[in-house]
Order: structure tokens, then sequence, then C-alpha cells
């Protein structure tokens, strides 16, 4: 219990701080959002200056801060800009559609990482497990804007899948069942390019932290015993070796709303990374910070989880953060 | 030969412990605090040219000795006297004086020496932090502690995986004694080895101290070996020395029920009498 | 009576990363009778824990089993297949490994991992083995058997977890348990009790059991028989009074000589030098012609370097190899 109020205090202090430093960091870089007005001849310095006062950019730095914090007390983060209308209900629409993706895809990955990691492993050194390793690092040097765009490419000569968006034309108009296997078709080649791309790292972790424990003497002396073979690599040697696969995990929540930026942009996928992006571009203050906030929030929030989920399933760490 | 030291009336203690007294604070599962006494008011003294053994079973508090006296880990209360100066709360170059004049042998010839060097740079490494010797004094140095060890000098470019546990434990012994220590403190440096190379390592140990007036400070759950290295030995339990005094009469004359355990436990190999005349 | 575990003329190399084949155990024959307690000793570069592996087929990868047979109840255990093998590992012929620290499960529960080894083997219901267990735990540990058996092995001290090994060596009943220095980590007193958990367990359960250490000390009135390893060959094997009080080949003189005697010794002899025997153990992969001992023998004659000692009766019971005893 002690371990976890320690752990979550200082996860609320990083999102404090991380909150701070972006406030700051976008509200130093120069310019703003009207900055683009300004350009524009026919729109007077006053207007520009009642529009400033409006949204409050002329008030000092750490009152905008108190301002935005006692807002997000409340539930709302602020104000977009460009969207002309409050921040957190379309960082919601956006975040969900970016879930949609990752979960798909980090849980695709996972579950052709284990069985294959597990299965190279125990043919360390053999021909099936070099083919399986060339062909991972092959992947891993591939950039993956190279490997949307090879996809995009597919797809338009192909005809097979959409090339873009989440949704076709005339969406609202579909039957339910249809709503469902029309946002699948557009999901495909994104979620393809995301699992090639996270893929050949998990498999490799996978494959090494399996290798590490199939030399570990309580396994050949479990082998001395007459284990049969399936439980001493499901009950022995998987648990043995959760621990580094535990943290990665934790990795690949934290990465659930940051990873798939540039895959969400090439492909028009309409999630937080476009979002991200054009309000980087424009100033839009409050979306920035907001949607920087919600990827912290994942990312101290995953490693969060790996650190319990260790917590639970290694005993030893158990004795020693008691002992401390 | 025999190697007895002969201590002077008015010969000064080379260490000198005094109620040393070393406490754990750890929490139990339950989130009280704990509390764990791992020295309990420890005193003793060793004069130069001697060996002292404390020999005990594990748990009784000799590894957290060795700890304390090597400025490994700093003692709760007590104090630690040195060639009549006190080192229990010196500060960083004060320290690092003395350090060198106090060195450790470990149990586990493996662990305590990096397995990617070679043995040159292992036995340089001590040499070089000192900066006062050039790289050909460094290297002269190496090859006599190498002779003095009994390794052969072509081992240098080996690593210390291809050492044999005899040899590391030979290898480790080196090092220490390119700071010219005064003190020598084996914490089980013998418990990991063979019986035949234990006997090595013991005559090693055995003509260094005639050779070079090295005081010993034998920490062992063997009590042959103790008996057979030391000039006085301690028994410790939980914490506490029980019994002290010259290693023959705690053989013969044990007066504390922790002393007879222990000689009842030693596994004693009975030769035939023929065979012990040879 | 016949022999229940009949190891002969037992060879195995490892295939070096260069390609050659080091030998690891040379021409090693031996019988192990019901209920006896078959001390083996040997030093490292002996052979012995290649020996222990062997006799169950758990060796590394690059080990060649090139010649011998291993008879265990009508069975070859160096021919049996896979399956063969896993009946009988751990059920009629267990190992314990060194190092409790190492060989249990760090992350389960030290009952689990006793009980994992009987339900590998009886395919009883979940209460049976629960209780089976316990039977188990409260053989080897005559007090807070619960509490252990719910424990991780980090909570345990070392000769705690030496009691679970014993305890996942006995669980099945098996008639033959090899011992792989299973008292070397251990205080002395810790030491005694353990040999005297395996007394018990042999008389109660009337198990064979093959005790290999490099401290002949050990061995005095607990093994039956002593076998000496050098350089993966028998160099004496016989009743232990005898080979303890008497030996006969001279590395095992020497051995017994370099250990510090001052309890029997009258007078004082500390710090005297010991008789240790020079040299080292290492051995070189090169083929060596002659007795391997030779080169740290005190005894040694000229044929010791031409030719290798084939193994000599001194006895029904004591045989012995070197020229020294040769007619």
């Amino acid at each position: 219990m002690r371990y976890l109020l320690r752990r979550l205090g200082h996860a609320l202090l990083l999102l404090a701080g991380v909150s701070v430093l972006t406030f700051l960091f976008t509200a130093l870089a120069p310019g703003t959002y009207f900055d683009e007005m300004r350009m524009n001849p026919q729109i007077g310095p006053e207007t520009i200056a009642a529009l400033r006062a409006q949204y409050g950019l002329d008030k000092p730095l750490p009152l905008r801060y108190v301002f935005w914090l006692s807002s997000l007390v409340h539930g709302e983060m602020g104000f977009s800009f460009a969207y002309n209308s409050p921040v957190a209900p379309l960082l919601v629409v956006r975040a969900r559609n970016t879930l949609l993706l990752t979960i798909t895809s980090t849980l695709l990955a996972w579950a052709i990482a284990l069985p294959l990691g597990t299965w190279s492993a125990e043919r360390m050194g053999r021909l099936p497990d070099r083919l399986l390793s060339l062909g991972t690092a092959m992947l891993l040097v591939i950039p993956d804007l190279a490997l949307a765009l090879g996809l995009l490419v597919l797809a338009v000569r192909s005809g097979w899948f959409p090339t873009g968006g989440m949704a076709s034309v005339g969406f609202e108009t579909l039957s339910p069942f249809n709503k469902l296997r029309d946002v699948a078709l557009h999901m495909i080649l994104p979620v393809t390019a995301l699992v090639l791309s996270t893929l050949p790292l998990l498999f490799r972790h996978v494959r090494a932290a399996i290798a590490d424990i199939l030399d570990a003497p309580f396994l050949l002396a479990a082998l001395g015993h007459g284990i049969p073979k399936r439980t001493l690599l499901y009950r022995y040697a998987l648990p043995a070796a959760a621990n580094p696969l535990i943290s990665l995990f934790g990795f690949s929540i934290g990465m659930l709303l940051s990873g798939s930026l540039l895959i969400e942009v090439v492909m028009s996928w309409p999630g937080l990374g476009p979002l991200l992006l054009e309000a980087i571009l424009a100033r839009d203050l409050y979306v920035v910070i907001g949607g920087i906030l919600f990827s912290t929030f994942f990312l101290v929030g995953g490693n969060l989880f790996a650190d319990l989920l260790l917590y639970w399933a290694d005993p030893r760490i158990r004795t020693e953060s008691n002992a401390q | 030969m025999k190697v007895e030291a002969t201590i002077g009336k008015n010969m000064q203690p080379l260490l000198r412990v005094e109620n040393l007294v070393k406490r754990y604070a750890k929490r139990s599962l339950a989130g009280t605090p704990e509390e764990f006494l791992a020295l309990d008011g420890v005193s003793f003294t060793v004069f130069p040219g001697t060996t002292l053994a404390v020999v005990g079973e594990s748990g009784s508090g000799k590894s957290t000795l060795a700890a304390c006296l090597a400025c490994l880990e700093s003692p709760t209360a007590g104090s630690i006297w040195f060639e009549g100066r006190e080192i229990t709360k010196l500060e960083e170059r004060a320290c690092r004086q003395v350090r060198p004049q106090i060195q450790v042998i470990f149990q586990d010839p493996a662990s305590s020496l990096n397995p990617r060097w070679s043995v040159m740079e292992v036995l340089a490494e001590p040499l070089i932090l000192q900066r006062k010797f050039t790289r050909e004094e460094i290297d002269r140095r190496i090859s006599s502690l190498l002779e003095r060890v009994g390794l052969s000098p072509d081992i240098v470019e080996r690593s210390p995986t291809e050492l044999s546990g005899g040899q590391r434990q030979r290898l480790a012994i080196a090092r220490a004694l390119a700071l010219e220590p005064k003190l020598l403190i084996l914490d089980e440096a013998l418990s990991a080895l063979d019986c035949s190379v234990q006997a090595q390592i013991a005559n090693l140990l055995v003509e260094l101290q005639g050779s070079l007036g090295m005081t010993y400070l034998f920490i062992t759950h063997d009590l042959a070996m103790a008996a057979h290295l030391a000039d006085e030995i301690a028994v410790m339990d939980r914490g506490r020395i029980v019994e002290q005094g010259q290693a023959q009469k705690i053989l013969k004359h044990p007066e504390q029920e922790t002393t007879r355990q222990l000689l009842a436990a030693v596994p004693r190999l009975t030769l035939a009498p023929p065979l012990l005349e040879q | 009576m016949i022999a229940i575990l009949e190891i002969q003329d037992l060879h195995v190399s490892y295939r070096s990363s260069g390609g050659g084949l080091c030998p690891a155990l040379t021409s090693v024959s031996f019988g192990l009778m019901p209920g006896e307690i078959m001390g083996v000793l040997g030093e490292s570069g002996s052979g012995k824990s290649t020996l222990a592996g062997s006799l169950v087929r758990l060796l590394p990868a690059n080990a060649r089993i090139t010649r011998g047979a291993v008879q265990f109840e009508e069975t070859d255990l160096l021919r049996a297949n896979a399956d063969e093998l896993r009946q009988i590992r751990g059920r009629r012929i267990s190992l314990i490994f060194q190092e409790p620290s190492l060989a249990l499960h760090p992350t389960m529960r030290v009952g689990e991992q006793v009980r994992q080894v009987l339900a590998a083997h009886d395919s009883l219901g979940k209460s049976a083995l629960n209780e089976q267990t316990r039977q188990v735990f409260d053989q080897v540990f005559p007090e807070e058997a619960d509490r252990i058996s719910h424990s991780y092995p980090h909570q345990l001290s070392g000769g705690q977890r030496q009691r679970v090994l014993i305890a996942q060596a006995i669980a099945c009943g098996p008639s033959v348990v090899i011992a792989d220095e299973p008292t070397a980590s251990l205080d002395p007193t810790t030491q005694m009790e353990i040999l005297g958990v395996f007394r018990n367990l042999r008389e109660k359960l009337g198990l064979a059991m093959i005790f290999i250490t490099h401290n002949p000390a050990l061995l005095c009135g607990f093994a039956d028989r002593v076998l000496v390893l050098y350089a993966g060959k028998v160099a004496e094997c016989g009743p232990a009074e005898t080979v303890l009080a008497s030996p006969r080949h001279p590395y095992t003189k020497a051995l017994f000589h370099s250990i510090p005697t001052v309890f029997d010794r009258p007078g004082n002899t500390r710090k005297t030098k010991l008789p240790a025997i020079l040299g080292d153990s290492a051995r070189s992969s090169l083929p060596i012609q002659g007795c391997p001992f030779e080169p740290r023998c005190t005894e040694r004659m000229d044929t010791c370097k031409e030719r290798e000692p084939t193994r000599v009766n001194l006895s029904a019971s004591h045989t012995v190899s070197c020229f020294k005893y040769e007619s």
C-alpha cells in the first residue's frame, strides 16, 4: 500500500512538472495564434489586441497557468483558437480514434512477438532463428515513413484497401454492422504499418529474455526432476523471463497515444497526431498543452502500471521494497 | 619452518576495535520498522605480524565486521583505531590515506575480479590510482607481485575467467599486496576453494606473513583452518564475541557452548597412525 | 546382491569451440548397491559434475558421451529415449544440484516447486497432491513445515533451501539419489544437519546415494564406499574405512595430508607449512600419455610418464590405478 501511494505521488508530481514545462515552452516559443492575422492587412491592430485580451493572452504567464489549472479541476482544458471550441471534447474524440488504432496494433504485435520470440529462442543459432532475426533486423532498419508510404502505394495500386481516413464517404448512412466493417477496412493499413514498425523490437526483446532464462540452472534442475517440456516452458521459463517483458509492456502502454503520430499523419487517420501537428504549427496553445498532457498521462500511467505489475509478479521486489 | 610472532611488551596494537555496534533498519512486510543488530558491542585487539581468526556461523556478524573494518560500511557506534589513530569517522581525504593500508580479500574469486580486464589491468589499477608511479615502475612491480604470489608471468594477458579458483585468489592477494597494506582482512577467502588449493593458499599466506610481516584478520567458519593459521581465535555469535583467546586454548579447552558446538561440527578425517607420521 | 546402478566404462568428452574433443571422464566404472552411500571424492577438474550429469543425461549441449553404459533396472540410461528418461528422472533417480540458491525457481513458492515434481509423475487429484506435498515437507522439515512451504526461495536460509532440494529429490520415492556437493555453501553446523537428514532418509527409505564432494572429511562416518576421481579417471575405489584411513593412491594420500590436522596431532603445529600438492589440477586439452597425476606426484617413476596405469585389485573391494601396486 505504501509502495502504491509513493508511486502515485511521484506520478502526480511528474504530470504537474510536465504541464508547467509545456506551458512555459509553448508560451515562450515566438509567435502566437494571432500573428497569422497580423499579416492580413484587412484586420486592424485594435481587433487583434481585443481578440488577444478576449482570450487572455495579454495576462502574465503565471496567471494564465493558474487559470488553466483551475479550469482543469473543472474538467476543462482551455479553449482552442483554431477550432473555436473547448479543447477537452476535441481531444477526447481524437484520442479515442488513436487508441482504436494503437490498442489493436499493440495487442497484435505482442500476440505475435511472444510465441514467435519463444519459438526462436528455443532454436537459437539454428536456421529458422537466423532467418527470423535477419528478417526483423531488416524491418527495424526500414523507416516507419517508408513502410507507411509503401503500404499506401500498395493500397492505391491494388485498390483492395481504402487509401486513408477512418471512414468512407456516406458513413452515416450505413447500418451498424457495415459501419464496423468500414472502419475495420480503414484500419487495416495503419494497423499493419504500426505492427510492422513495433514488432521487430518486441520480438528481439522476447527472444533475448527467453534465451537468457533457458540457460538458467533452475530449468536444468527442473528437467532433472522430470518436469515435462510444456510445463517447463509456460510455468517455469516464461514467468522467470517476465521481468524485462513487463517493463517493455509498460513502455508499450506508454506509447499508446504518442507512438502512432507519423502513421496517422501519413494515412490521414483522424487521431491525436494530426491534431497536435496542426496545433503546433498554428500556435493553438491550449490544444498543444492538452494533447501533450494527455500523452504524458498515458506514458506515466503505463510506467506506473508496469511497476505495479512487476511488484505483483516478482516476490523479490516486494521483499526488497518493504525493506527500504 | 615455523613462523611465530613475537609480541613485545611495549608493542602497539595495529588494530583496536572498541564496542563496535552496527544496526540495520528495515521495514517488515507489515510496514512496521524493524531493527537488525548485526554487531552488538564487539571489541578486540590485533598486534602487528599476528593473525586473529574470527569464527562463527552465518548470521553471527563476521562479514559485517569485515565490512566495517574495511570502511565499506560505517558503524552505528563504537570506535576503530588503526596504528593508534581513530579511523571510525574520517573525512574523505584522510580516509583515502588510510584505506590502502587495510585491504580485503573476498570469498568469491570470480565476482571480485572484473572479468573484462586482463590480469595486467587488474594488477595495474591500484598502482595507477595511486598516481605516483611511472609506467616502467608499474610493470616492474607487477612482475614482482606475480612472483611473490607464485603466479607465472605469462598469465598477464589472460582474463580472470580463464584462471582456476586458486589462481584467482592468488591474483586477488597480489592485487591487495600492490598497495603494501599492513592489515589484510580475509573474508572467507579460502572457503570456496578445493581442499588441496586451500592448503596452497594457506602456505602462501603464512610465507607472506613471515617475509612481509603482514597482519591478518581471518574470517571463516572453518575452525580447522582457523586453528592452523591463527595465533588468537575470537568466536562470534549473534553479533557478539562470546569467547576469545589463544588458538590452542580455544581448541583444547573451550568454555562457551557456541564454541563447543562449532568444534563438534567440524568434520574430521581420522588417518591411521602409520600415515600420520609421513 | 545386484547393483542397482552399474556404470560401465563411461567416456564423456566436451566439444571445444575449436572443434576438438576435450575428455572429461575416461573409463569410469563402478556399481552402486541398494541402500549404499557411495562418496565420490573429486576436486575441480576431476569430472565429478560431469559424472553426476551423465548418469541422468543432463549435460550441456557440447557434451558427448562417447562410450559406455549406465545400467539401471534393466535399462541402459545412455540409450533410453526422451520419454523413458523423463519417467526415470525425479521418480526413480533424482539429482540434487549444486547451489540451492540457483537450483530453485526464484518466483515460485517452494511448496509449489515440490508439488510440481509430484505432479509430473503422478496423475493424482489436486487435494491428493497437496497432501503428499505436505507429507514430504514434514519428512524434511521437522518444524515449521507449513510456513516454509509457503515461502519463496529468497526468504529462506541456505540450509533451508538445501532441504527443499532434498524434498524435491525424495518426493516421488526414488531408489537412487545423486547429490552434487550438497553442503558446499553451508556452515559446518548446517552441514552436519544436512548429513543427518541424508542418513535419516537412508534408514527410513532405503535410498542408495551417490554423494559428490571435494572434502574427504565429510565422508568420514557417512559414506560406505569412497571413489576418488582425478582428471576424469578413477584413481581409487574401496570401502570408506579403508580408503579414508589408509589411502593407497599417491593423489589420495597427498590430498589427505594437505588438510590441516590441528585436532589430531599433539603439540603445536600452527602455521607450519602444509604438505600441499604442488601445481594445478587444470588440464590441457592435449591428450596425455601416461598417468594424469604424474606431474604432481611425489612418488612418480619412469613408467608413469609413458603408460597409463590400469586398475589393480588390492582386495575384493578395493581397487587402485597406480603403477606402484602393479606387480
